[in-house]
């Protein structure tokens, strides 16, 4: 976004006096950490504060006094607290420069309007920092799992060997865990046995259904909707309650058919909303033209309608998937040991706490889920695209 | 429909309807289409053929999900209310207390415990008497034990005739005997025809047609004891001595009313049975109340006998009220002692905390919908990235996340005793209870508040803010007056959602809930994994779909579920 307001320089009795506050602020964490929090306030906001005078009315240029900081400010962690203060002490440097630079430029007022009182651009900037907060909070999970898993210990936490970035602290044995043990190596082998074919399945009959939906004259439409959408509203522990006193009754409880079968209906909701979403967009008349042209029902479908309509079966397909490969409660019930998939295996490492490689095992499906969305959001893109919606 | 080339392919018009009232309206005769029908029935063949399509496109579908998915719930329902055990395994005990009053405060005649005694036996033969047991058992306590010493002891009784009528003649010891006098003569024939190494199915037995007739107890017993060991042993019949029940019923059938007949009887055994019946008035007899009595004390008291003729109907309410903390009484329903109840609590906190976790979701969903749908497109589509992430990583290592980092050692704790926030020894307790589960889930259920929420933001146009405020108002008035009414839509159907999905999750409460941080569902889980009470598992969770049904319903009416969007 261009810049709405002209900017000007602060004067020293503004930006230094907030400088100095976000050094105290700073400060009371460092102190605390080294044993008293009052003098870490004073000592930080001084320091700061002076840093901030320094840099912008002696220094003068940016860059330099940038780097200068980091610098600075990395050699004083290290002799707080070692490598990993070091690295804090970096990003403060330079965290600090730039916020000294951003408030004496005046460059915070570039991209807010003109017309805003110094409260409301001060709440504008504090609302960011809570919405920062949040979507950290969101993300938070994540990366904290990511290197946990490469804990040379069997610990759930930091060991300080990786907090000081010793290259001993880590190590690749919970993967090697993984790839290892019969347990992991089963339930990942189910896991693969089971969800493709209850994709296919609820693909197959989805698609099918809902181009029949999308027909302009359908009877009980509402109704039927209802009733193929349920397995998405229905609480798990209740779709598995029911599926495992009725599969038992009819001895398809523990089989393998028994879960695709159950994991098939879970996707189906989800393939019916992308492949109807679809269907909304496509032109009907390219159907009739197939149709007068020669072509029957079939080479219809499979060589005109279905490539229009293939990243939404495909999108469709990829929720299904996940549905069924994250899927724990119904397989918990329905399915028997032999059926053991990689989630169950999860929830009993997770309830009986047996080892970080659960942690190993997150990390691998964080990042089959990054590739899941990305596909996900181009193959969006693309029938955007084709349906000449592109995004904004 | 390529070959078509007449009328049809005409009446591919995209709405026949409109063309079929269009045809209607011209008053000038009715116009045909090129193939001489007229037009109107021929547009109204087109649309029922064009209906019967799209039907036909779904069917498998809807036959796929109504056999795997709404079967299913449908035999869950049935099982909230089914309760046939009582009435299949004493059939003839629920029959005479039937007529019981268990008001008048006396307990019930000696018939009934003669016919305990005759169900009782059948049914440990069968081993369904500690099923039994263990269904009685959820409604009082002690009934299972009872039932299992009954069991053991029920054959004694019976004995007691056995022994005197084997005593009188060893005639009566002899299974083939019994076949003989007991059998059809066809029946005899094909058995005797039958070679037990063949493989071929035994023949099943049949009763001779005048035995049933004078003996009719025994008959009834010898048929049931044949039918056990044909189907449910699979032994020869020949080589197995009848259960001493039959004894007793011949014990009956000699003293009965048709006793007198005996002497006209010549089939075969005549003389064995008439001897019999001469000498049955001498033989010693079984007082079975007194006989229960002694196996139990519980059996004479009101208490036993008044569940066994509350829970004898084929269907009962009683799982109903168990889930609701309340019990049949002889007075009707009623609430549960104090100490009892449950699940009138669990209710209470599984809407308590799923309720919290919708209002957190709220106060940190509505800033991050606010600023995606205010910033430019292209951060904004970057910050959607942050969103989405944690909504397509699995449940379990999102869970599993939050397992590591709320434990008293875990990552969050590590970190609030470094910065000195709160001392080494007396570190959060942020797992294992209600802040537990309310954290971890919030962040599991905060993608489904933002997604809608943003997208109805999105649609209000940001000119509205600053028009008010250049009408003079302060930035609060602008906010809670104009743009915070319209993006109410956004904050109900994200906060239905959310509530949906919260009252009914298990698997992160199991995790992070410890025991004061559970649902409703995670007693579901208990009652069908470990114990058993699967009629009472299906009762609340009766309860619980018909709470997200209606929640659903009100879903459709605020949203739409045709607009469930996903990604």
């Amino acid at each position: 976004m261009a810049a709405l307001t002209p900017i000007s320089r602060t004067p020293v009795s503004f930006y230094v006096p907030v400088v100095a506050a976000a050094g105290a602020f700073a400060g009371l964490f460092v102190g605390t950490a080294q044993g008293s929090g009052l003098l870490g306030i004073v000592v930080g906001a001084i320091a700061m504060g002076a840093l901030a005078y320094v840099l912008t009315q002696i220094i003068k240029s940016e860059t330099p006094s940038r780097w200068g900081t980091v610098v600075l400010l990395a050699v004083v962690g290290y002799f707080l607290g070692g490598l990993p203060a070091m690295v804090i002490g970096g990003i403060f440097g330079w965290l600090f420069a730039w916020f000294s630079f951003w408030l004496y430029e005046g460059r915070y007022r570039a991209k807010v309007p003109p017309y805003l009182t110094p409260m409301q651009v001060l709440w504008h900037f504090t609302f960011r920092v809570i919405c920062g907060a949040i979507l950290v909070f969101l993300i938070t999970p994540i990366l904290v799992v990511m290197p946990l898993s490469f804990n040379a210990e069997n610990f759930f936490t930091f060991t300080p060997e990786m907090l000081r970035f010793d290259p001993a602290g880590y190590s690749l044995k919970h993967y090697r865990d993984f790839f290892s043990s019969s347990d992991w190596q089963n339930a990942l082998r189910n896991s693969v046995m089971i969800a493709p074919v209850a994709t296919l399945l609820s693909v197959s009959f989805g698609t099918l259904a809902a181009i029949g939906l999308s027909q302009p004259h359908v009877p009980f439409r509402r109704a039927i909707m209802a009733v193929l959408i349920s397995p998405m509203i229905v609480p798990l522990i209740i779709s598995a309650a029911g599926m495992y006193f009725f599969y038992s009754r009819i001895g398809l409880q523990g089989t393998y058919l028994g879960v695709v079968l159950a994991h098939a209906a879970l996707g189906i909701p989800f393939v019916i909303i992308t492949v109807t979403a679809t269907l909304v967009g496509f032109d009907r008349s390219l159907t009739r033209a197939a149709a007068n042209m020669g072509a029957n029902p079939v080479t219809t479908f499979f060589r005109v309608q279905m490539p229009l309509i293939l990243p939404g079966v495909i999108s469709g397909g990829l929720f299904a998937f996940i549905t069924s490969f994250d899927e724990v409660v119904v397989v918990l019930f329905v399915g028997s040991a032999g059926q053991k998939t990689l989630p169950w295996q999860m929830f009993t490492g997770l309830r009986e706490q047996i080892s970080p490689t659960i942690l190993a095992v997150a990390t691998i499906l964080v990042i089959i889920s990054i590739c899941l969305l990305t596909t996900v959001e181009l193959l969006r893109r693309r029938s955007e695209r084709l349906r000449g919606m592109s995004p904004g | 429909m390529s070959d078509v080339t007449d009328a049809t392919t005409a009446n591919q018009a995209p709405t026949p309807d409109d063309a079929a009232r269009l045809a209607d309206s011209k008053k000038a005769g009715p116009v045909l289409a090129a193939d001489g029908t007229p037009l109107k029935r021929s547009l109204n063949r087109a649309l029922r053929r064009q209906k019967l399509r799209a039907l036909m496109l779904v069917a498998p579908l809807l036959i796929f999900v109504l056999l795997t998915f709404i079967a299913p719930i449908a035999d869950m329902l049935f099982r909230s209310v089914e309760n046939q055990i009582v009435s299949e395994t004493l059939p003839r005990t629920t029959d005479l207390l039937g007529d019981w009053d268990a008001d008048a405060g006396a307990l019930p005649e000696a018939p009934v415990y003669k016919a305990l005694y005759e169900d009782i036996f059948i049914a440990q033969e069968r081993k369904e008497h500690t099923r039994l047991g263990s269904r009685l058992n959820y409604e009082l306590t002690g009934v299972s034990s009872l039932f299992r010493k009954s069991g053991r002891k029920v054959e004694d009784m019976g004995e007691v005739y056995q022994d005197q009528f084997e005593d009188l003649d060893e005639f009566w010891e002899k299974g083939e005997n019994w076949n003989q006098m007991m059998g059809s003569d066809d029946w005899l024939a094909d058995h005797a025809a039958w070679n037990e190494d063949s493989g071929d199915r035994q023949p099943r037995f049949e009763l001779r047609d005048d035995i049933a007739e004078l003996l009719p107890e025994t008959a009834a017993k010898y048929e049931i004891f044949a039918n056990f060991v044909q189907v449910e042993d699979e032994d020869n019949l020949y080589t197995e001595d009848p259960w001493a029940v039959v004894y007793s019923a011949l014990y009956d059938d000699l003293t009965g009313p048709n006793a007198a007949q005996i002497a006209n009887y010549s089939g075969f055994g005549a003389d064995k049975l008439q001897a019999a019946a001469a000498a049955v008035s001498e033989f010693e007899t079984v007082d079975f109340a007194a006989a229960f009595e002694d196996i139990d004390k519980d059996w004479s008291s009101m208490d036993v006998w008044q569940t066994i003729q509350m829970y004898s109907p084929k269907y009962t309410s009683g799982y109903f009220l168990n889930a609701v903390d309340m019990q049949k009484t002889p007075d009707g329903p009623a609430l549960r002692d104090e100490n009892e109840r449950i699940y009138g609590t669990l209710f209470m906190r599984t809407m308590f905390m799923s309720l919290m976790i919708t209002g957190s979701c709220i106060l940190l969903g509505y800033p991050v919908g606010w600023i995606l749908a205010n910033l430019p497109a292209r951060t904004a589509n970057l910050l959607m990235i942050l969103v989405l992430l944690p909504f397509w990583t699995s449940l379990l290592v999102r869970t599993s996340a939050w397992k590591v980092m709320l434990q008293q050692q875990g990552v969050i704790n590590d970190t609030l005793v470094w910065l000195g926030v709160v001392a080494d020894d007396s570190r959060l307790a942020l797992i294992n209870n209600q802040t537990g589960t309310i954290i971890a889930m919030t962040h599991i259920l905060l993608p489904f508040m933002i997604l809608p929420l943003y997208s109805v933001m999105q649609t209000i146009p940001p000119t509205y803010l600053r028009a008010a405020k250049s009408l003079g108002a302060t930035n609060w008035t602008a906010f809670w007056r104009v743009y915070f009414p319209q993006s109410v839509p956004g904050i109900g159907a994200g906060s239905i959602l959310v509530f949906i999905l919260s009252i009914g999750y298990y698997i992160t409460p199991e995790i992070v809930g410890g025991t004061t941080g559970t649902f409703i569902s995670n007693r579901i889980a208990y009652h069908i994994s470990s114990s058993l009470n699967w009629g009472l598992a299906a009762a609340l969770g009766t309860i619980l779909l018909a709470v997200v049904l209606g929640l659903y319903w009100a879903y459709d009416k605020i949203v739409g579920i045709d607009n469930v969007k996903l990604g």
